[in-house]
């Protein structure tokens, strides 16, 4: 068997495949509902509910897709230039602590002034830890996603050892966590009342930005050149070096943001399970959005909802929560598959 | 040419369709080939001669018609049938592992991978045979990395007689070599039909067909256009037959050449791993002049065209613009200078596949021309693509389709009207219509040819010596990543040119060194 490539695919060719992926996904799911002893539709129903079933559900989707945003458009940008950015987990971090260590205290200015400061900071530092990987990238051929991967761990331990050092919160009663920031530092809620932080608006907002920048700009132009063919790219006198470490900037920054809006806008304090792999899972909701910034959010959403929904499902009918992941990963597999088979009709020899 | 049409039939196509979507690759193609015969398959690039063969190698499933080898009809979409049945295929881009050995490469997919051990003495003994007997001079013991384009072709056509093949598929064999080289391959192959094997040899040279084959098959829009005797037929009845019409090539006037426009002296740059760099090379491009780059491909070709590009400094020399040192030289500067770069790549290096018209279009001039405090002005940018379109005739949609879906030819005007609306000064064109149809070779021949005559300095580089003499009013010959002397239109006959490309002359003391 061996694949052939198609010309020009037609609109059915484009839309069946990604159809039966989640098909697929939803039949991987019945039948591991089945094994772990649930009615698979009980199961869905109550996925659905837990995710989407009452305000409280709802909020608490769209404060978990609120990183998600932000790590998946920082995969998305660095992926379309071709810059395998694997280390947004470490990225987040770094913005976490940057928010942290300016938030609690170093700084006394009013909260017009250091929301804003804070979050420029974070971005500030997830851009320059991938500015390291970017540059060894382009001036020595280092592969990135080694180097990216790897400092992830690295990064990890050195905020363990912050926060038993010198972040650790005095009063913490021992516990390795930061002291909390300010309420100058923290994102006011979207609306009063409702448990959904700024952060959700801000993810919205960075999803429509980056999208202008992909359409509309000489930097989208350049980013999509060279990740589509960066030798054609640099022989017609793009500089692909710049761009390439313009991408790694506006990537890194973004996954910073995201380190932001969950200190400030949900937890208040850094602790080492900040982020139960934001990072990693947003190569999961990019790939699912075909790196486009606005597919982004539903993926992220859709990501969220699973997430949510099966661990209230799980509460309910005794189903492990681990479909959730399972459902995931099978959707992202069955999902790459189907991109090959909008592009590529199967032969037999 | 003697009772071929006694000898037995080895291989028979019989009404071979293949259609791609609404596009006829092949339609109702039918012919015979004997033992011991060399049948030349002519036709413009897209007649359908690689379908053919693809089917008839088992790549491709034919939707109508059969392939008959040996009396045997061939299962369709089985290459590994055709093999075992005895044919080998030499195809125009090697299929050889270079770190690899010779003898290696030759006896690799032959034994089986369970095979409890090969046995290189017994294979090299073997290939030291077929070598000698076939005048195929090589090293079975030399890694394949190291040898000439020449040596490698050599290594696939023992690769073929080692697997017993009785019919041997020849690709553009000669489209890698030098005159000199051709000769020699086509003594082996007179020796191999000698012993019986029957041979396809696939051109678009004619004079090459006329040299070698007994029979001419021409292919044109994917039918069969006719089959001739060789010694019944002649070049221009060829000609004519392939393309449908009597060829009207651009009839290109001497020029007297102007000012120079830019200048080397003595430029070395690095090797680029098996391709030699430039060796001390002096070159001088005058306004209103056409110079021919003449060579065997790999021989500094590529540097040459790296260093115009912007892509490459020199290593040590000087290279001076309108009298000027160059300084900080990459790409956008030298798109500024006003060089019009058509790279020899055009679907790796000259555009994006998956990008529309109108991108690849404004690759080169987005920054300056179509786009403000980094916004881009895709209007703008649009307008300019409709007009380019016109303008040049590219065949296409529009400009919102990607360019992947254009032909090569369309494909190559586009890149044509992209540089030479920046009215440029000095145009390098590296083998600007490899694999193009004859109109549009006319096209982009004349547009260089009409852009010299409005004073530009054009570098034509290019491995057909026709397209070479046709074109230039001066010709140097690149060997090693050395410049031989300039020739003047008309003065040098192809084979003289053809040992100074096989490196003869460059010595110090050559009669007329530069």
């Amino acid at each position: 068997m061996r694949l052939e490539p198609i010309a020009a695919p037609s609109p059915a060719r484009r839309i069946v495949p990604p159809l039966l992926a989640l098909l697929a996904t939803f039949a991987v799911a019945t039948l591991l509902a089945l094994i772990a002893g649930g009615y698979p539709f009980a199961v869905f129903g109550l996925i659905v509910k837990g995710a989407f079933g009452s305000k409280f559900a709802l909020l608490e989707t769209l404060n978990s897709a609120t990183p998600l945003i932000f790590t998946g458009l920082a995969i998305a940008v660095a992926f379309r230039a071709k810059l395998w950015n694997i280390g947004a987990e470490a990225q987040l971090y770094a913005g976490a602590v940057l928010t942290v260590v300016l938030g609690t205290g170093a700084l006394g200015l009013p909260a017009y002034l250091m929301l804003p400061l804070c979050a420029i900071a974070a971005m500030f530092a997830g851009a320059t830890l991938l500015l390291g990987p970017a540059l060894l990238k382009t001036r020595l051929g280092v592969d990135e996603v080694v180097t990216t991967l790897l400092f992830n761990f690295i990064f990890l331990l050195f905020v363990s050892y912050l926060l038993e050092g010198p972040l650790k919160d005095p009063m913490g009663m021992g516990w390795p966590k930061s002291a909390r920031l300010l309420p100058e530092a923290r994102l006011p809620r979207l609306v009063e009342g409702l448990r959904l932080h700024w952060g959700f608006g801000l993810a919205l907002i960075a999803a429509l930005l980056v999208w202008v920048i992909n359409t509309r700009t000489t930097l989208g132009y350049e980013m999509r050149a060279v990740g589509q063919n960066a030798e054609a790219a640099g022989f017609a006198g793009i500089p692909v070096t710049k761009v390439i470490l313009k991408t790694a900037l506006l990537s890194g920054g973004l996954a910073g943001l995201a380190g932001f809006s969950e200190v400030s806008g949900l937890k208040g304090a850094l602790t080492l399970d900040l982020s139960p792999g934001f990072g990693y899972t947003g190569i999961v909701v990019a790939m699912l959005a075909l790196l486009h910034p606005l597919g982004v959010v539903v993926a992220a959403l859709f990501v969220a909802a699973i997430f949510v929904g099966a661990d209230s499902m799980s509460r309910a009918a005794g189903v492990p929560s681990y479909i959730a992941d399972i459902m995931l990963a099978s959707a992202l597999l069955f999902m790459v598959l189907a991109i090959l088979l909008t592009k590529f009709r199967v032969r037999r020899d | 040419m003697n009772n071929t049409t006694k000898a037995q039939v080895v291989l028979r196509l019989q009404g071979i369709t293949k259609r791609f979507g609404p596009v006829t690759a092949n339609e109702g193609v039918s012919f015979d080939l004997h033992r011991g015969e060399v049948i030349a398959l002519l036709g413009e690039n897209g007649a359908g001669k690689t379908t053919l063969m693809n089917i008839l190698f088992g790549q491709y499933t034919a939707d109508e018609g059969s392939v008959e080898l040996f009396g045997q009809t061939l299962p369709p979409g089985a290459p590994r049938a055709a093999l075992d049945a005895g044919v080998g295929m030499v195809h125009q881009h090697f299929t050889l592992a270079d770190n690899l050995t010779v003898w290696e490469n030759i006896v690799l997919g032959v034994d089986p991978l369970t095979a409890p051990r090969l046995k290189p003495a017994q294979a090299k003994a073997r290939i030291r045979a077929l070598s000698d007997q076939f005048h195929l001079k090589v090293d079975p013991n030399a890694k394949v990395g190291r040898l000439t384009v020449g040596e490698r072709q050599r290594v696939e056509i023992l690769k073929a007689l080692y697997r017993d093949a009785k019919i041997l598929i020849l690709d553009e064999p000669t489209a890698v070599l030098t005159p000199q080289e051709a000769e020699a391959l086509f003594a082996t192959l007179r020796e191999a039909i000698a012993t019986g094997l029957s041979v396809i040899f696939i051109s678009h040279k004619l004079h090459e067909v006329m040299a070698i084959s007994h029979r001419v098959v021409v292919l044109r829009h994917g039918k069969l256009a006719a089959e001739r005797a060789t010694n019944q037929t002649n070049r221009e009845d060829l000609a004519a037959l392939m393309v449908g019409t009597e060829v009207s090539a651009p009839s290109i006037e001497t020029a007297a050449p102007g000012a120079p426009l830019l200048s080397l002296r003595r430029v070395t740059t690095p090797d680029q791993g098996a391709a030699p760099g430039l060796k001390s090379l002096n070159l001088e491009l005058a306004a209103g002049q056409i110079i021919g780059l003449a060579g065997v491909s790999g021989n500094g070709q590529a540097a040459l065209s790296d260093l115009l590009s912007g892509l490459i400094t020199p290593a040590s020399g000087e290279m001076q613009l309108n009298g000027t040192e160059v300084q900080r030289w990459t790409p956008r500067t030298a798109i500024a200078k006003g060089i019009a770069r058509i790279p020899e790549d055009r679907h790796k290096t000259g555009t994006i596949a998956d990008f529309d018209l109108t991108e690849n279009a404004i690759l080169e001039t987005y920054a300056s021309r179509f786009s403000r405090r980094g916004w881009m002005n895709w209007a703008k940018a649009r307008a300019f693509t409709k007009d380019l379109i016109n303008t040049y005739d590219v065949r296409c949609p529009g400009p919102d389709i990607r360019i992947r879906l254009l032909s090569g030819g369309n494909m190559q005007k586009l890149i044509l009207g992209r540089v030479l609306e920046e009215a440029p000064q000095i145009i390098l064109a590296n083998q600007p219509v490899r694999g193009l149809d004859i109109g549009a070779v006319n096209y982009v021949h004349g547009a260089l040819a009409k852009a010299r005559d409005r004073g530009a300095a054009v570098l034509l580089i290019s491995e057909d010596l026709d397209e070479i003499m046709q074109l230039s009013d001066v010709i140097h010959v690149i060997s090693e990543g050395r410049l031989s002397p300039g020739f003047g239109r008309g003065t040098m006959r192809p084979e003289d040119l053809g040992a100074w490309m096989a490196g003869h002359g460059f010595d110090a003391g050559a009669p007329n060194a530069a």
